[in-house]
């Protein structure tokens, strides 16, 4: 139903299976609370990565590091793009952003007065290129900019089917629209690497199933390596190509889905119950 | 909202103006522009002046606080710089107006690009505060660097249309088409300034900083960036009163205007072009009905006569109160409704 995207949204300069994303002894204190207790893991190019755990677990903190927003006591993040490897810590959000790492937030962060449209023009920030005094003219090449990224963004709004509210201010949508533009506003970036912090929480499961479709199409057709924080579990389990499971700032599991399911720790610190048991939602990802 | 309106290319969508309605609005509005000072006497024409460079004005602090979302009480201060900076190079140094002008805006846009660098650490009031200081600090030095700028005493500021030419005197009909010209010249660019990457850039920072940055907006440069441009605008105004009313005095650029241009924004339309062109236009108009009122209610009360002044004062404050109770978001927002309502009419439901 969807028209083809002319645009890749893929960021990466890696081959896929490529070690894109390290972190390494990653130790973040606030005060007397460890949010990351020494965190290593290593995320591949075009991987789905999963981080899962209990709340204060550490999750976002994760997140917050590899975008800059927190700045871990000790540990390294390296990331890889553009044929160098780069440590983030210590590296401010902009320049990191600027490096091809794009992210959505667990409460919504929208530019929130903007459009829906304006929101994923604003995403595209590093990609263009006019100046102000050009911008106060709108003539020659800023205009030819401004329409040439237009249809940029309009290939991202048909592809999250959002095009009859492309016009309206995201204050004024559902949570669930909110969570989808946050997506297009991260996609405009084209990042090579996506964070996306619980996307589908507070959703209803038509709509968690719309946004699943959405992350794996990303991930699929584009290639965009994905992280992805996500309580679902018939969702993680589902798509995921790697599981990491962390608790009260420590990895407590890391392999593929089906091994943390059957890691003895994972089950009795996090899961407290048998997983094993647990029937899975099952999805049907129709394409 | 206008709705129901589609188009068959980007180019077109992304164009100012579309439906049939805006463009008369648009014909109507350069009508009166142009038609306005063959008609208007010296009273009318001098109040046109005077809100066209408030426009100005208004337009460089809305770029700050309205779209950027950094409150500034320093107006007044920046267009001490530049009228003082006008009058200076245009007195001092014969240098014409239409150089004089320009310089005063860049160099007030360098003053409030420094006294941006605190915005990076301080929001909301604490900023204000910060850009008090720099409202005080400027008129300090302005009366107090007696050598330059005069110190307390009226600075006279001579017109000159060319190096080491004649001294002009503009009349108001002249002026008019000066400040005319500045004046839609700002408006375009401000229009144009916010449907392009950099004012999306300065929005993104007002309603949420933090994503802003991760989207990879360095919020440092783009701050000190709106402080400078707004204060471009201010000190082109600043520069303009300085050269319509070719004396300047420091009691022209007290906190008291800060806090005018704040109210007047706030009245017209935070965030919004034609909010600030609102604003300019009522805050102007207001102080002008209000005069002529009591000039006539004193001349059939004579024994009112020292009351009139405080009356129209608390008139004045009252209507600001009953905008901001009424309608918080300014005379655009009425306007939008006024347009909505009659879009539909008369099938308003
Ligand atoms: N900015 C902060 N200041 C103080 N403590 C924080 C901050 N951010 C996170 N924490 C603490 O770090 C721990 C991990 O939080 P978080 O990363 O948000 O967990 P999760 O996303 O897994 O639910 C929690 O104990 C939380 O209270
Ligand atoms: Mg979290």
């Amino acid at each position: 139903m969807t028209r083809a995207m002319e645009h890749n949204l893929n960021g990466s300069t890696l081959a896929p299976g490529d070690v894109q994303l390290i972190v390494q002894e990653v130790m973040l204190r606030f005060g007397g609370v460890t949010a990351l207790a020494g965190v290593s893991l290593e995320v591949r190019q075009g991987q789905i990565f999963s981080i899962i755990g209990p709340n204060g677990a550490g999750k976002t903190s994760l997140l917050n590091c590899t975008s800059g927003l927190y700045r871990p006591q000790q540990g390294e993040i390296l990331f890889s793009n553009h044929h160098q490897t780069t440590d983030l810590v210590h590296m401010p959000p902009y320049r990191i952003a600027k490096m091809g790492i794009a992210r959505s937030f667990q409460n919504i962060e929208l530019f929130k007065h903007m459009t829906v449209l304006d929101n994923i023009m604003a995403g595209c920030h590093v990609h263009m290129k006019t100046n102000i005094l050009s911008g106060m003219l709108y003539w020659g090449a800023a205009q030819r900019e401004e329409i040439a990224f237009r249809q940029f963004a309009e290939e991202i709004i048909d592809l999250l089917e959002i095009e009859a509210i492309r016009k309206q201010t995201v204050g004024s949508l559902s949570y669930g629209l909110q969570k989808r533009v946050e997506l297009g506003r991260a996609l405009a970036m084209k990042p090579a690497l996506l964070l996306l912090d619980e996307p589908m929480a507070g959703m209803n499961s038509e709509e968690k199933e719309d946004m699943a479709r959405f992350v794996l199409d990303v991930n699929e057709e584009h290639g965009v390596t994905i992280v992805l924080i996500e309580h679902d579990m018939g969702v993680v389990m589902d798509i995921s190509d790697q599981v990491v499971v962390l608790d009260f700032g420590r990895k407590i599991g890391d392999g593929t889905p089906e091994e943390v399911r059957h890691n003895p720790e994972v089950v009795r610190a996090y899961l407290g119950e048998d997983l094993e048991q647990t029937e899975l939602k099952s999805f049907s990802f129709s394409s | 909202m206008q709705s129901g309106i589609f188009h068959s290319t980007y180019e077109k969508d992304m164009a100012l103006r579309h439906t049939p309605a805006q463009k008369i609005r648009l014909a109507l509005v350069i009508v009166v522009i142009f038609a306005l000072p063959f008609w208007a006497d010296n009273y009318y024409l001098t109040l046109a002046n005077q809100i066209l460079i408030t426009i100005i004005g208004a337009i460089g602090l809305n770029i700050l606080t309205g779209f950027t979302g950094q409150i500034s009480l320093g107006q007044g201060g920046f267009m001490a710089v530049g009228a003082y900076t006008a009058g200076l190079i245009a007195t001092r140094l014969g240098m014409p107006l239409w150089l004089s002008i320009p310089i005063a805006s860049l160099v007030t846009a360098a003053v409030g690009g420094i006294f941006g660098i605190p915005s990076l650490r301080l929001k909301g009031l604490y900023l204000a505060i910060a850009t008090l200081a720099a409202q005080e600090i400027i008129v300090w030095l302005v009366t107090h660097w007696d050598a330059v700028t005069g110190g307390v005493d009226a600075l006279n500021v001579r017109n000159y249309l060319w190096f080491q030419g004649a001294r002009m005197r503009f009349t108001e009909f002249q002026f008019y088409w000066i400040a005319l010209a500045l004046c839609v010249g700002t408006v375009f660019a401000t229009v144009n300034l916010f449907r392009t990457r950099v004012g999306r850039a300065f929005v993104a920072i007002r309603d949420q900083d933090i994503a802003a940055e991760v989207m990879g907006i360095d919020l440092f440069r783009y701050k000190v960036l709106a402080f400078a441009t707004s204060s471009f605008f201010v000190g082109m105004s600043g520069a303009l009163i300085a050269h319509w009313r070719q004396i300047v005095t420091w009691e022209r650029f007290t906190v008291d205007i800060s806090i005018l241009y704040l109210a007047m924004i706030i009245i017209g339309g935070l965030g919004s072009v034609s909010g600030a062109i609102y604003g300019a236009i009522f805050m102007t108009l207001l102080p002008a009905f209000l005069n002529s009122v009591g000039r006539s209610l004193g001349g059939v009360f004579p024994l009112m006569d020292n009351l009139i002044p405080f009356i129209q004062k608390a008139v004045f404050g009252l209507v600001i109160i009953l905008f901001l109770v009424f309608e918080p978001e300014g005379i655009a927002k009425m306007w939008r409704n006024v347009k909505d309502y009659f879009r539909l009419w008369p099938f308003s439901y």
